[in-house]
Formats: structure tokens, sequence, C-alpha cells
């Protein structure tokens, strides 16, 4: 035991008075007009979520506008990831003579099922009736997948809602009209079909899985990799700082839709490409405020408390200046989310996006440009668009009022 | 205590009465009452002070004077201010902009975020006299020569052109006297005016306040915490507390003979007793040798240096286990740079040696293992705690990096303990720094760095963000740890009276040099040089020294 420890707990001995003292010092301080904390609740033991993410999820919840655009998006993010069991062109479960088959998730030969294609078609009126001959299925609500053709339309591509059609209409394509088996509820197109005779809505609930998926990715990882770089130059500053800036200068002047175009024509386009693509430059956009909120906080007075303790340069860094600098970085974040999300949509809306066939919300507004003869397409497209932008903006105002130090005045 | 004589309205001798104010200030559904029921009156020519801590109501009831409060979000509930039989509270936004300004003008607490940074001095003085007065340009000019003249401006032609960042703060603050001054008001309004400046220029200002005074006739209402002050310049005291007033009556009367509690604690509030008795056999715990730091001025295109700002400028120190040494000097004289420098925050050249083994030498890298043997206290307690922290990270984060075997309940142990020794309620370690007290703040700040068991203690104007009877209490608990632990303090300060009651030994330093150095009692008994002797006529007595020995 070192020296210094051995005199403290002597003097902690020596001082067995010390009890009353103390409260006899705070309540001097309680009664001389000193501002005053009176603990309304004894914290003896430190709770399980710290209370300062406690006060935030209070804030959180205290708008509720925000609160309540975190449910609705959350059920409809949490339903599109499970959108295979939503909307597909293949039965969630199948008995097919006493044995039961899972085509979600295996790719059957038609053999299995008494044919012999090299995969199974289950919307085919052939292997329908085989199977519910032998056994039954289990369909999705939607037995469209996003790429699924519907053979038997009503119209013409695009056809129209089904909603907005007679029961006859409807069964038009069907071989044997409202008699036939294939005429259910799960066949009908609720959005109408676009131009393929692709099913809108099992197109918009994947395009929607995909937008939201490639926008938190790509936000996440250029808040990363941005949030990184801005701590670095505003942090430690001079040379640094200045190399940094004019890089970024020089990067971020180069044209993006161009580099698109060109490495598009290289690489097979697809989602990690475009995404990393989108990556090398959508990080920019997190430095400067991050570097100014670095330069101001790294004079501090408790980041030269911390460095009197000690406390190393990346600790300071991440520990001590970055929560504090968080505030303006989400506040940027559901403007970075939504417009990466936008940004998608927009070179889909082009062409240049995902490979073509991907389900994406651009492709879908691209078809409501050409086809102004069929609004649906337009609509669904726009509709879906408004709403998951409108959720996440409202998420993020509810996320920024959470970590607001100031709101726990209230 | 609010039974203060209710004056009539328009009685002769009143100049401003305010009667029965309540400010009210609401925030999200709910009410605060900052102002509770006060009523106070002053008459021509005299100088009422409103004395109190901070969040005691003070400001904000001159502040609503002229209703400069954040309406609609403050409020008044009832009362009235009547200045020459005119009740300002009842009046619209235009009738107001007719007598501030003009009749009752104020001077703020800090002077350079109440100077317009881009306005040079001649067009903010020049301002308030074309606004109220009609001036034409040279009309204007000629008066704010006059006016910066008159309060104490030296080459007043030359300082016409400069901007607010080309004054030092006692000259700011004597620019906005001059234009509180410009329209020759009947009332001034002077809200802490002296608190963010050094002492000795603080008895300049006040000087030059009584004088301004007397030679014009005007009343004055001034606001502060500082009990020498008010001692000093006022004829009348006002004491609040809590949004009241709890005792009014001549200086000299209140002073010999307070009667509230709270006044009584208000007055035996200000830093006392005196350090143990030096030993001089007591181990060394820092030792420095010539110590400077000087910082490059660069110039021209090449960036070649070609002199130096000589911040520190060859200083020796010796500083004993259990013993304060005390630096003091006015506002950039260097003592905080010194500090710095010792405790290896800033490089510096020159010998400075901890526990007999060389520290200078050493990368600011290898000074981390010793870092938990010397520890800062730094002045601002709102500054010094990262506001995301609970107060127990806070105090435990050195532990962890200097005590990394300690398990996470031996850690907490020692966060309750050292809670425990400053005097702050343990259970309240997992709240966050601002749902504290300044007084509090910096007991935590100190519970931060004697959690390490240190050896050093650098002690930057600890005090001089608190109020006075914090001061008090805070000054006790770092005599009383220092007692317990055997610490070194280098305790740096501009308040004297607060140095007096830490240390052993003082250094009196100007421009980066020392100018003299003794033990206390001789120091402050029979000071030699007369900086020193401006020092403290200014700090104990509140008096400015003869032109050209301290700064302005």
């Amino acid at each position: 035991m070192d020296d210094a420890l051995k005199d403290r707990l002597d003097a902690e001995r020596r001082d067995g008075q010390q009890p009353e003292e103390r409260a006899a010092d705070i309540a001097r301080e309680q009664t001389s007009g000193i501002a005053q904390l009176a603990p309304d609740s004894a914290l003896t033991r430190r709770p399980r979520i710290s209370p300062i993410n406690q006060r935030r999820w209070r804030n959180f919840k205290a708008n509720r506008r925000g609160y309540w655009s975190l449910w609705i998006f959350g059920i409809l993010f949490f339903i599109a990831l499970f959108a295979e069991f939503i909307a597909n062109d293949r039965p969630i479960l199948v008995e097919y003579k006493g044995e039961f088959y899972y085509p979600v998730f295996v790719d059957y030969p038609e053999e299995v099922f008494g044919g012999f294609l090299p995969t199974t078609d289950y919307r085919d009126p052939v292997n329908l009736e085989e199977i519910n001959a032998n056994g039954w299925m289990i369909w999705p609500p939607i037995r469209y997948s996003y790429d699924t053709k519907n053979l038997e339309p009503p119209t013409p591509a695009p056809s129209p809602p089904f909603w907005t059609l007679s029961k006859e209409e409807r069964c038009a394509g069907y071989p044997q009209g409202v008699a036939d088996p294939g005429c259910v509820i799960g066949n009908m197109n609720w959005l109408g079909t676009d131009d393929q005779v692709r099913d809108v809505l099992a197109r918009v609930i994947y395009g929607f899985r995909i937008s939201v998926l490639f926008g938190l990715i790509l936000t996440a990882g250029s808040a990363v990799i941005g949030v990184t770089a801005g701590a670095v130059q505003g942090y430690f500053g001079g040379l640094v700082d200045l190399f940094f800036q004019r890089f970024i200068e020089i990067w971020s002047s180069i044209p993006v839709l161009y580099l698109l175009l060109i490495i598009a024509a290289i690489l097979p386009p697809g989602f990690w490409v475009l995404l990393g693509i989108m990556m090398l430059f959508s990080w920019v956009a997190f430095v400067g405020v991050v570097r100014a909120e670095f330069l101001r906080a790294r004079n501090f007075e408790y980041v030269n408390a911390a460095r009197a303790l000690g406390v190393g340069d990346w600790t300071i860094m991440f520990r001590h200046v970055l929560p504090n600098a968080m505030v303006a970085t989400l506040t940027f974040l559901p403007f970075i989310l939504s417009g990466s999300i936008t940004t998608l949509t927009a070179l889909d809306f082009l062409g240049l996006g995902l490979p073509p066939g991907s389900p994406s919300l651009g492709e879908l507004l691209a078809q409501g440009k050409n086809n102004l003869q069929a609004p649906w397409l337009g609509f669904s497209g726009f509709l879906v668009l408004a709403l998951m932008l409108s959720l996440l903006v409202f998420i993020g105002e509810a996320v920024r009022d959470a970590f607001d130090p100031r709101k726990s005045f209230n | 205590m609010t039974s203060t004589p209710i004056k009539k309205v328009g009685e002769a001798s009143a100049l401003l009465s305010v009667e029965n104010l309540s400010v009210a200030f609401s925030q999200s559904g709910k009410t605060v009452l900052a102002v509770d029921d006060v009523s106070f009156s002053i008459a021509k020519g005299e100088t009422l002070a409103l004395v109190g801590e901070s969040g005691s109501g003070k400001s904000v009831s001159a502040l609503s004077i002229l209703k400069l409060l954040p309406y609609p979000a403050a409020s008044h509930p009832g009362g009235a201010v009547y200045f020459e039989g005119e009740n300002l509270i009842d009046d619209d936004e235009r009738d107001l902009m007719k007598v501030r300004g003009n009749r009752i003008s104020m001077i703020f607490q800090e002077p350079m975020s109440s100077l317009n940074p881009l306005h040079t001095i001649e067009k903010q003085v020049g301002e308030v006299l074309k606004l109220h007065r009609g001036f034409s340009d040279k009309a204007a000019r000629e008066r704010t020569l006059e006016l910066l003249a008159k309060v104490g401006i030296r080459n007043a032609e030359e300082r016409l052109g400069a901007y607010p960042h080309q004054l030092s703060g006692g000259q700011r603050q004597r620019v906005m006297i001059a234009m509180a001054l410009a329209n020759d008001p009947d009332l001034l309004i002077a809200d802490e005016p002296t608190t963010a400046l050094d002492v000795t220029v603080q008895a300049q200002i006040l000087e030059l306040l009584k004088a301004l005074q007397a030679e014009r006739g005007m009343a004055m209402l001034f606001i502060t915490h500082d009990l020498g002050i008010v001692r000093r310049i006022a004829d009348r005291v006002c004491v609040m507390y809590r949004g009241k007033i709890v005792e009014e009556g001549p200086t000299r009367a209140l002073f010999d003979d307070p009667r509230h509690e709270y006044t009584r604690h208000l007055l035996a509030a200000e830093p006392k007793g005196r350090p143990p008795a030096a030993n001089v056999n007591s181990p060394v715990v820092m030792e420095a040798r010539d110590v400077k730091v000087w910082f490059p001025i660069k110039t021209g295109l090449l960036r070649r240096t070609t002199s130096h700002v000589k911040a520190v400028d060859g200083i020796d120190l010796t500083l004993r286990a259990g013993q304060t040494v005390g630096v003091v000097g006015e506002s950039g004289s260097g003592k905080t740079t010194l500090g710095l420098a010792l405790s290896r925050m800033i490089s510096s050249t020159g010998e400075i040696s901890f526990d007999g083994e060389r520290i200078d030498t050493r990368s600011f890298k290898a000074m981390k293992p010793l870092r938990r043997k010397m520890q800062i206290v730094f002045q601002d307690p709102y500054g010094s705690l990262s506001p995301r922290m609970s107060i127990a990270d806070i105090i435990a984060e050195g532990l962890s990096i200097h005590e990394r075997g300690l398990s996470a309940e031996a850690r907490d142990k020692r966060v309750v303990d050292v809670l425990a020794e400053v005097g702050l309620d343990p259970a309240a370690r997992f709240r966050f720094p601002h749902e504290f007290s300044g007084g509090q703040r910096q007991r935590i700040a100190i519970a931060r760095a004697m959690v390490l068991n240190p050896r050093f203690v650098m002690l930057d104007e600890p005090t001089s963000a608190l109020d006075m009877s914090v001061q008090a209490q805070v000054v006790d608990l770092l005599r009383d740890l220092q007692k317990r632990h055997d610490l070194a303090y280098l305790f740096i300060s501009h308040d004297l009276k607060v140095v007096r009651a830490l240390a052993n030994e003082v250094v009196v330093m100007r421009n980066g040099q020392v100018v003299e150095r003794a033990p206390a009692e001789e120091i402050f008994e029979r000071p030699r040089t007369d900086y020193t002797k401006a020092l403290m006529a200014a700090a104990f007595d509140i008096k400015a020294a003869p032109t050209g020995v301290v700064s302005e």
C-alpha cells in the first residue's frame, strides 16, 4: 500500500465525527441561498440504463410525433424485412404426399412435384392442381414477388388496382373467368401492375426495404468515416487540418454522377457497388460540422481537465468531445438518411441505379412518368416515398430532442 | 422583511420608486417567481446597492425597471415602477425607448460582449447621441471626445477609431460608461460592472463612477454580490435573497448591525482564517529553476520568428508538501501560464523537478504516469466538467486510467468516499453537472483531483467564479484537504483575500516576472514594491493606485 493511501485511511479513521460536520456543511449550503440540489430519489446503485439514457428516452418520448413515427416506421420496417413472407410467388409451407416443403427457403426442382423443370413455378396451374390434389399449401397474402409477372392480367399492362374493377373484369384474364380457382384475393393486384405486369404492391414492399437498408447502411457508414475524419481534423488542427481540408475540397469537387456512369460501365451495377461509390463521397457532409464542433471544444476546460488527468487523445476525442459534438451531427443525420434514400431513388429514376428488374421506388416513379394513363403507378411511388421520408425526419427530430441536454430543464 | 415603507407616487425625494414588483418566468407551463413583491426607491444623487448571490433576482429586478427582460416569457404579475411619477411597467415600447439610454442608462457586466465588436468606439458612443439628441456627426464626435476624456481614456482622439478588441477590459468598461453617460441620465443602473475586471481595474472604475456621480448628481442603482464594493460605494443597501428584499438600510447601519440572518451570513461569508504555519523541513514536492514560456511572434512571408511574447520569463519556485504558494497578479501577468508550465501542460524551458525527478525533459506522453500525482482544479466549474458525463464517471475517469486494476465496486467506493470528503451527498453521484450549483460543481472538480491522492495540486483561480459565501466554503475545504493529505498547492489567483486565507508564501507576478516574493505574513503586512501595494489597496480597501503603477 502506498503512503498516500495509508495517510488517507488514517485521516479517515481520525475524523470519526466527520459525517456530522459534513451534514452541517451541507445544511449550511442548503439554507444559504445557493442554488440547490435536493436529491428526490436516492440513487444508491448504478441503474441499469444510465440516467442520461433514461432521460434521453424520456425526452424522445416527449416528442409525441417522433415517438409515434418510430413505432409506425418500426412496424413497417419489420414487416418489410420479412417481405418474403408477405409477398412471394412461392408458398411458405407445402404439404405434398405426407411430406413438408419450405419453398421460401429451399429451391425444389419440379420433379419433386411430378414435373421436369429444374425449379418449380408454384404459380403454374398444373403444379397448383397437382399439389392441391395431394396435399395443401400456405401462401403469403400476396402471391407475387417483386419480379413475378402476372400472366392473367385483367387488362393489358399496366393494369389498374383490382378494387377499381368489377368481379367479372378482375377475373377476365383467367380461362374460367369468375369460377377459375386462380381468381382469388391473393392473386389480385392491390395497387395494380406496372408496365411489365409485375405487382406494384410487392414491388413497393421490396423497394421500401431496399431503400431503407441502403439509406441506413450508407448513413451509418458515412457517419463513421465522416465523424472520424472531422474529429481528427478538428482535434489535432494545424497541418493535419490544413492538408485534410484541401484534400476534401478536391475530393468533393469530383462529379459523382459522371463517376457513377464510368464505374457502371466497368463494374456490374449492384447494391453494394452503388453503396460503395456513394459512400466514397457522402462522408464529406459530416466533416464540416464535426470539425467545427471539435475545433470549438478542444480548448474547453473539461478537455484540459481530462488532459491534466492523463487521458489519451483518442479517449478525449470520443468520450469527452464527441458526445457534446453529437447533437450537431444528429441534427444532420435524419437529413443525410432521407437524402441518401432520395439519391438512390433519383438514380433509379434516371436508370443509373440498381440493376434493371430490382424493386426500386425510383423505377416505379419513372414508370409513373411514362404511363400517365396509369396514375396508380406514380401515386403509389410518391405516397410510399413521402411516408417513408416524413417518418424518418420526424424520428430524427425526436432523436435530436433526446440528445439535447437543455431539454432536462423543462 | 418586506415591510419597506412604500413611497407615495411622485414623492419629492424619490427619483425612482419600485413598488411591490414581481417578476415571473414561465417555461413550458411552469411558472417561477424570480422576484417576489420587491419595493425600493432611489432619491436623486443617491447610490442604492442591490446585493445578493447569484439567482437572488437582483439583476432581474434591475432589468425590469427598463423592461429589458425576455417578454413574454417573463411577466409582471404585479407591481409598478415609478420614474418621476410615470409608471414604466405600463408604458409601451415607444415610450420606454425615450427613457432607455436617455434618462435611465445601464452598464452591464461583460464589457467585451456588451460592445459591438464590429463598430468603432466613435460609432458606438455617437449612436446614443444621434439617437436621443439628434446630434450631427460633427457634434457627436466632439461630445464623444469630451466623454471619453471624462471617463479617463487617454489619447481619446486616437482611440476614436479603435475597435473593442483593441482595448483592455478596463478601457472597454470605461467606454461603456461613456455611452451610459452620454445623455446625462438621471439614473445609472450598473449591473455588476466590475465583476469581470481585475481588482486593480475594479478600484479604478469604482472611483470613476463615484466621481462622475458626485459631479453630475445622478442617482445610481448598483448591483453586486461583493460586499466590499457595497461598503465603499453605496449610501443605502437592499439585501436580496430568493427574490425578496430581506433587509434594507443605510450602508453603515446595515454593516454594523445586520438584523436579518441572511445578511449576517453574507457578512460572515468572506474567506477567513490563515494557513497553517509553514514547515521548512517538509519534503520538497516541486522545484523549478528559471522557467520560461516564450511564445514566438512570426512575421513576414517565411514566418520567421522575429520576437517573443514572454509570458513567463525566468521564474524560480519551491513547493513543499503541506504548503501553499500563492501566485498573484493582474490578468495577463502570466500566472496561469506558469501553473500550466509547472504541471507540464504546455512546453517550457528551464528545470522542473517533481519529487526529486526531472520532469521538464519528459515528453507529454511520458508525463502520463505522473499525472495522478499532479492535479489541476480549474477556474470555471461550469466549463471544467464534461456536461455529458455523470458525476461518478467524471470522478472515476482518472481512476480508470491510473488504477486499472480496480474493480467496479472498488472504484465506486472511492468515488463515494471522495464525494463525502468534499462535502457532497454521494447519493447524487449519478447526476449530471448541470444539476449542481457553482459551489457544488467546484467541489466535484476538487473531488476529481483528490480521488487520485495527488501530491501536488494546481488551483487556477478556483474561487473566482463563485459567490462570496461559497468561496469561503471552498477555501475551508481546500485548507482541510491540504491538512489531511499533506498536499502541496500552487494557488493562482488575483483575489488577495482568498490568497491570504490559504498561502504560506506569495509570489507577485507582473509581465511574466516576479515582482516580489515573500512569506505571506510579511507580504501582506509589509509589501515592499509599489505594484504589490497597489494590488493590496485594490483588494482590501478597493482603492485605486496612482496612474502608471498598474495597468488599466
